[in-house]
């Protein structure tokens, strides 16, 4: 290889085509509300808000490497404060969601400053501990119900739009922007230097602080922010569900495990896994889900499956086959060609 | 001059384990420093603490005028530190090029096509450019421990502390190697290099210490030390009257 020939590029032919596809179905979504009913919306706008969620999780468990099991505290915090904004401190909706960001990024950071004390297994627990004991605090304030929880009163949801084909409009496309910056978040996080250090934390955390990066600090940042936009993301579905409890907001099941595990199918640390992750878990819910216990089952076993058959999920699957990405971070060198300068 | 590296009264130890007992030396700024001692005398656990993966029980190290006893290792990598790792800890799910990349961009303070082109012409250095899009983890050791002086030529450090990198080469490898660490030493880099094969090392430093069981027990030019007798006992294991 001669060193003036070289050069160094970050996209690929696969990823360009995935760009224009996914643009395609991008516009296609946006029009779901002309193409589609009203059921098929509410579980695409279900799928999205997953979506969001995995993509989170995969960010702070996948690259920061903390394996948190106590999201559903942010996602729970996110739907209380949605309906403490609105019902006594009169914010609109909108607006009370955005708030509701600032303030899951005020609570995590003491939340952090506690946790990030522990390692490993005990970090998990230390943070499902931590959800526990939101949901009791929950349970306490009487004026959101206590234990029963309460219902979004209908002239706050009134005031989103008039009509309810209008708020279902409104609720499904808040929760396929959510998704999409969410994902554009994290796909620019980790193409820029930071992403690289976060990167580098993930494969290896010893040679990672030898080579300046502090690893505490970034770790840090990247949980304040994915606390932030999950308790936004946790005030969109309490926005779509209309009704909260201190049981459902903070569910371990519905917020940690099955997002552990549309993460961990699809493939941990990468951008793809996520999505195609999200896709068979709908898929597999959809199919099973009148099955009862059996569906729950059935989850268990594909999980363990793909984590025997092929550890870095369907994606890395694929990517160990085809050596592509779709959304590309990685760099390349390539020879240039004088017939066609790169 | 105060020195470039100071280690005053350094120490630490596992409980009964003592891997680094009341250590003091200086390194002056450019200068290059071997350091040899028998398996498990320090050597590495020497590196750990003056680059801040451990922490000494007491003493205090200053670099390039500073207490940096209490500083991170990330802090001290931005201060001008890098270190190769005897045993190769590379970012395995990252390629060759990444790997250097992040070097450049977190250590080195380089960005955009500088960071590329540093990362370019020291893979052409370290003979790895032909493998710059291959996984790191899919190196054989010969190739981790590459990318190890690859990733610590990249931090453009200062100070750059090399462990045990010749071990395994071919004698033209070796040769090429020895090129590299004095073109590097040239430009003004000061260099502290723990090496097993004696006559790389030699090649290139100025100055040897010697370390067994955590402590320095001599230290002076290259060609006096290897001959005195006390570290031929040592550390070769050779009998001083035999």
């Amino acid at each position: 290889m001669n060193l003036s020939n070289l050069h160094v590029t970050r996209t690929s032919r696969a990823a360009k085509a995935a760009a224009v596809v996914g643009a395609l179905i991008l516009i296609v979504l946006i029009a779901a509300p002309w193409w589609a009913g009203r059921a098929d919306m509410r579980l695409m706008g279900e799928l999205f808000l997953y979506l969001a969620l995995a993509s989170l999780w995969n960010l702070m468990a996948g690259y920061a490497g903390l394996v948190s099991v106590g999201q559903q505290a942010y996602v729970g915090f996110g739907g209380y404060m949605l309906f403490a904004l609105t019902i006594f401190g009169g914010i609109y909706p909108l607006g009370a969601i955005a708030l509701a960001g600032v303030l899951g990024a005020l609570v995590a950071v003491p939340v952090a400053l506690l946790i990030f004390r522990l390692r490993g297994a005990y970090f998990a627990i230390g943070t499902w501990v931590i959800a526990e004991v939101f949901r009791l605090s929950f349970a306490q304030v009487s004026a959101l119900g206590g234990g029963s929880g309460s219902s979004l009163p209908v002239g706050i949801v009134k005031s989103l739009a008039a009509s309810r084909s209008g708020r279902e409009h409104l609720s499904y496309w808040l929760a396929l922007g959510s998704t999409v910056i969410v994902i554009a978040a994290v796909y620019l996080l980790l193409r820029s230097r930071n992403g690289l250090a976060l990167t580098a934390i993930r494969d290896n955390e010893l040679a990672a602080g030898s080579l300046g990066i502090d690893i505490w600090r970034t770790k840090f940042v990247v949980y304040v922010v994915t606390a932030a936009l999950t308790t936004m993301i946790g005030a969109l579905i309490f926005l779509q569900k209309l009704r909260i409890s201190p049981d459902a907001a903070f569910s371990v099941n519905d917020w940690t495990a099955f997002v552990i595990f549309i993460v961990v199918i699809g493939g941990i640390g990468t951008i793809e896994g996520p999505i195609i992750g999200t896709l068979i878990f709908f898929v597999l819910r959809e199919t099973l889900a009148d099955l009862g216990t059996i569906y729950l089952l059935v989850l268990g076993v594909v999980a363990i499956v793909i984590m025997l058959k092929a550890p870095n999920g369907i994606w890395g699957l694929i990517r160990g086959r085809f050596d592509i990405e779709l959304f590309p971070l990685s760099f390349r060198v390539k020879t240039t060609h004088p017939s066609k300068k790169g | 001059m105060a020195a470039f590296l100071q280690l005053d009264q350094v120490s630490k130890a596992f409980g009964a384990v003592t891997v680094a007992d009341a250590l003091s030396f200086d390194v002056q700024s450019g200068e290059a420093l071997g350091v040899i001692g028998p398996n498990g005398a320090g050597k590495t656990s020497m590196f750990n603490l003056i680059t801040g993966t451990l922490s000494p029980n007491s003493g205090r190290i200053l670099f390039d005028g500073r207490d940096v006893t209490r500083s991170s290792a990330a802090k001290r990598c931005r201060a001008g530190m890098a270190r190769s790792f005897q045993v190769p800890q590379p970012f395995s799910g990252m390629t060759v090029f990444e790997n250097a990349m992040i070097a450049a961009t977190q250590a080195g303070g380089m960005q955009g096509r500088a960071a590329e082109q540093l990362c370019l012409d020291v893979l052409h250095q370290t003979e790895l450019l032909d493998r710059a899009n291959t996984l790191a983890g899919g190196l054989t050791l010969l190739g981790r421990k590459r990318l190890e002086l690859t990733r610590a030529l990249c931090a453009r450090p200062k100070l750059l502390m090399l462990d045990e990198i010749a071990g395994g080469l071919t004698e033209a490898e070796c040769g090429a190697l020895i090129q590299t660490i004095r073109d590097i030493h040239a430009r003004g880099v000061t260099i502290i290099w723990i090496e097993h094969v004696v006559h790389a090392l030699l090649a290139v430093v100025d100055r040897l210490i010697v370390i067994d069981f955590g402590r320095k027990i001599a230290e002076g030019a290259p060609k006096a030390i290897m001959e005195s007798p006390e570290v031929q006992e040592i550390y070769l294991g050779i009998e001083a009257d035999a």
